[in-house]
């Protein structure tokens, strides 16, 4: 079942988000060229802040898939996998990715690497990870500036929120793309 | 938690390659997953500065005011106790519509000042508001108009369509959303005094 609406709203959202942003901004005034230069050099540092913590982590996931240990996770999981209907192979993102974004990065970066970006598991892990948030950074950094120790339900209802993100995702790729 | 995470991959994963007798692999992955990461943020480097760039002409364009201004009516429908708060409000929609366009470093500093409000409307109490609660899942779970470093990722790795996955990622967010308000709702109403899942002692 290939349900080309999704395709063609994916395809036409990065042109017609160009056209909006430069046409605000022209009709602004905006300088929208130095606006992009200086925009551009942040990113520049934002690429090179994470290259450290992502040559530490692709290593360790390196280590951890070619000894043989994330196969018998998975295999551990499959049965929670396929009761949720989510391929197994993106179950250890799927529990990594409340945690760490950086690792959940590089996690993903080595799956669509391994299986192929525009293959099932490929295509559901980056949806995961596109839909989904590091949750613990998150709390920790808001309800610490706002000095607040017992956060009550926060984590639960946000952990509840991550899993139905988790399922829709390898359902609603599964429904547009296929298995 | 991330220390522990990326050594016990590591001490796993050699224990396991000596186990399995797969030294030479693992040594091997070490090194080649090294040199993957720098190629990775090679690959990723040319699209973020374009991305980071139009955020930031998005962002002096002013158009996070203009979505909030779109988002304000829902306001009133999730935080009932804010009624008349309009600078909690206000921080909040800006926080959240800076969020939904993708724009990091600006919806940090937004949020922070959204806590601040909503904490002086909590009376200076260390437990968390229901209005604190409902924006931080809708924060968590919130859609992320273009999910910028994805498509990198997918375009590194030769994908025929990185994009393509676009209106998929939105589909899970808005599915996520509308289980976290419910979640909320739900667990406000029952007795949210109660500390589930050892919240309390996250931070």
């Amino acid at each position: 079942m290939n349900f080309s609406i999704f395709a063609r709203i994916s395809l036409y959202a990065l042109p017609v988000l160009f056209l909006l942003v430069l046409g605000a901004g022209l009709s602004r005034r905006v300088k929208v060229y130095d606006a992009f230069v200086e925009g551009a050099a942040e990113g520049l540092k934002a690429t090179v802040r994470i290259l450290p913590p992502l040559v530490g982590l692709l290593t360790a996931v390196g280590v951890f898939r070619a000894s043989g240990a994330l196969d018998f996770i998975i295999y551990l999981l499959t049965p929670l996998a396929s009761l949720l209907g989510i391929p197994a192979e993106a179950m250890p993102l799927a529990l990594l990715r409340p945690v760490s974004g950086s690792a959940s990065l590089a996690l993903v970066s080595d799956i669509v690497n391994l299986y192929g970006p525009d293959s099932y598991v490929g295509r559901v892990v980056s949806t995961m990870m596109g839909s989904t948030e590091t949750i613990f950074y998150t709390l920790a950094v808001y309800y610490g500036a706002a000095g607040i120790k017992n956060i009550r339900y926060t984590l639960a209802a946000a952990l509840f929120a991550d899993g139905v993100s988790v399922i829709a995702s390898a359902w609603i790729c599964a429904f547009v793309f296929g298995r | 938690m991330l220390n522990y995470i990326w050594a016990g991959m590591l001490l796993v994963g050699f224990v396991v390659g000596i186990i399995n007798g797969r030294l030479e692999e693992v040594t091997q992955a070490a090194f080649t997953s090294a040199g993957k990461a720098v190629e990775l943020c090679i690959g990723l480097l040319g699209i973020m500065c374009l991305w980071s760039g139009l955020m930031k002409v998005m962002e002096k364009s002013g158009l996070i005011r203009f979505i909030a201004r779109f988002a304000s009516p829902v306001m009133g429908l999730l935080f009932p106790k804010l009624a008349g708060n309009k600078k909690a409000q206000g921080a909040i929609v800006m926080n959240l519509a800076a969020n939904f366009m993708g724009l990091g470093n600006a919806a940090t500093p937004l949020g922070i000042r959204a806590m601040e409000e909503l904490q002086k409307a909590n009376a200076g109490s260390d437990t968390a508001s229901d209005s604190m609660c409902m924006f931080l899942v809708l924060n968590t779970s919130a859609i992320q108009l273009i999910p910028a470093t994805v498509i990198a990722i997918r375009m590194d790795a030769g994908s025929a369509a990185p994009s393509e996955i676009m209106a998929c990622v939105w589909f899970a967010s808005a599915c996520a959303t509308l289980a976290g308000i419910a979640a909320v709702r739900l667990l406000s109403r029952s007795g949210g005094k109660r500390n589930l899942l050892h919240g309390g002692s996250l931070l």
